[in-house]
């Protein structure tokens, strides 16, 4: 499956300041290692110390937050968008 | 402003210098202001904050904006009042109602915009922004246009009148967005990395959160610089919540409060959006987000900024959490109004059917002093009560028809 992942501002310093990124991935965890394989450095500010996504990290999987589908684990299908929303502000 | 020393990561606590930024560009955790308490400690006293203004502006030393170029509608020392006919019917002691509903816009959101906004002056900005749930939308309106900014409010669309209008008015762009808050939120984070908007609660949220505080400094100020057992907040993002404690322990910090403040803090919750409430009560480490359904709006956000730090401050000061259904939402209306005078939207209902709530429980105690944060006014959520509020009797004008519709004892 090909998946585009979109690269938020603060992170594009990573990826050669590309905006999006192609994978290859069955899942948004398998997106998201082809991701830190492909631009190392990636993982160690997406996920913390136990392995998890950080807690102030939003993933949306065609625009819809991952922790209303399966988390990581949720399946993705090919063509669909990606995107790493660091930190909700608002309230 | 020399009393403050830049900004620090709340999770990881890298530290950064005062900008217009919001959030930890390596854990990407919130940005919170960093004062210099030992310099404010210096400057700060009872009688300077008593001689100030009737305003939030008093407490300018413990803000983190000069008060000369302060954007200022008048916002704050609002009415702290004894709410005994309210304490009595709900078996409780001592019980003080904040109402906020008495600010240049009628919600506590004036004092966050009020700080925000004079902050986005300093740094430069021409242009006022926000996502809001409505009651931030009235207010960032209007400050906007007495700094003479141009303002772009993003809303849900489908908000009450009561808000849509009462923002309009004030002539900036409002735009009206097909979704709910966090759909907004999202969108507006996105645009405030294109745009150089002073977006107040995206970009300028470690400045604009601080406003918050003013409601613990009033409070202990309005109480003879005493604080309160316990205090009932309603919680959206749970920035207010977590600001008032914030704000308990600043006045002790810089020795304003003689006795370090012990204060129980507990949180407000509509059972259509009670992402933090439902963490609390199952225990829970994570909060997940959820899709509001709630005619609770001013508290509809799904997925809570400082949500863990809500949960953070209700767990470690002996707090508690309860959720009210949007029956019981109305009910709150109807007794604060009923009992006190005092009519809020339906935030406030949500607060006073919880404060109801836990004194049942217990968790509210009638030896307890007890602090109610009302943060808006009823007449901006008036389809909440329209339904089942209005006129005693319609009748003709005789008396014969008044003699009919009431039969009165007394003269």
């Amino acid at each position: 499956m090909s998946v585009t992942v979109r690269i938020p501002t603060q992170l594009r310093s990573l990826s050669g300041n590309a905006s999006e990124v192609q994978v290859e991935a069955a899942t948004v965890s398998e997106a998201l290692k082809a991701l830190e394989s492909a631009h190392p450095g990636f993982a160690e500010r997406l996920f913390d110390d136990t392995g998890g996504l950080r807690r102030f990290v939003n993933v949306f999987l065609a625009d819809e937050d991952i922790r209303f589908l399966q988390g990581v684990d949720s399946p993705v299908t090919d063509g669909q968008t990606l995107s790493i929303v660091p930190a909700v502000a608002g309230g | 402003m020399a009393n403050v020393l830049g900004l620090r990561c709340r999770e990881c606590g890298r530290e950064y210098a005062a900008a217009p930024i919001f959030t930890c560009e390596w854990c990407f955790g919130p940005l919170e202001v960093a004062y210099d308490y030992d310099a404010i400690t210096a400057s700060v006293s009872r009688e300077k904050i008593a001689a100030g203004p009737l305003t939030l502006w008093r407490y300018a030393d413990m803000l983190p904006v000069a008060p000369d170029s302060a954007v200022d509608l008048g916002t704050g020392f609002t009415p702290l009042v004894r709410a005994d006919r309210l304490a009595a019917e709900l078996g409780l002691g001592e019980v003080w109602l904040k109402n906020d509903t008495r600010n240049p816009t009628n919600s506590f959101k004036d004092r966050v915009t009020s700080v925000a906004l004079s902050k986005a002056l300093e740094f430069g900005f021409k242009v006022a922004a926000c996502a809001s749930t409505g009651n931030l939308a009235n207010s960032v309106a209007a400050h906007a246009a007495r700094a003479g900014m141009r303002s772009y409010v993003f809303i849900p669309s489908d908000l009450e009148q009561g808000k849509i209008v009462t923002t309009a008015v004030y002539g900036g762009n409002l735009v009206a967005i097909n979704g709910n808050y966090d759909d907004v939120n999202r969108l507006c984070a996105e645009l405030a990395s294109i745009y150089e908007w002073a977006f107040v609660n995206v970009n300028m949220r470690p400045y604009y959160a601080e406003g918050s505080k003013t409601l613990a400094f009033e409070t202990a100020e309005q109480l003879g610089w005493s604080v309160p057992d316990h205090v009932v907040v309603p919680v959206a993002s749970g920035s207010l919540l977590t600001k008032i404690r914030k704000g308990f322990d600043e006045l002790y910090k810089v020795g304003l409060l003689d006795e370090e403040p012990h204060v129980r803090v507990s949180g407000a919750q509509a059972l259509g959006c009670s992402p933090v409430a439902k963490a609390f009560i199952e225990k829970a480490d994570t909060i997940r987000p959820v899709k509001p359904d709630t005619i609770a709006k001013s508290l509809a956000i799904g997925n809570p900024a400082d949500g863990y730090f809500a949960l953070d401050v209700v767990r470690t000061t002996g707090g508690a959490f309860a959720t009210v259904t949007d029956d019981e939402i109305v009910e709150g209306i109807r007794l604060l109004a009923r009992t006190e005078g005092i009519f809020a939207e339906t935030a406030g209902g949500v607060t006073v059917a919880t404060l109801k709530k836990l004194a049942a429980e217990g968790v509210v105690r009638s030896d307890e002093r007890v602090v109610v944060y009302i943060t808006g006014h009823g007449l901006k959520t008036i389809e909440a009560v329209s339904p089942t509020t209005g006129p005693t009797a319609t009748i003709a004008p005789t008396l014969d028809a008044f003699h009919e519709a009431f039969d009165i004892e007394e003269s």
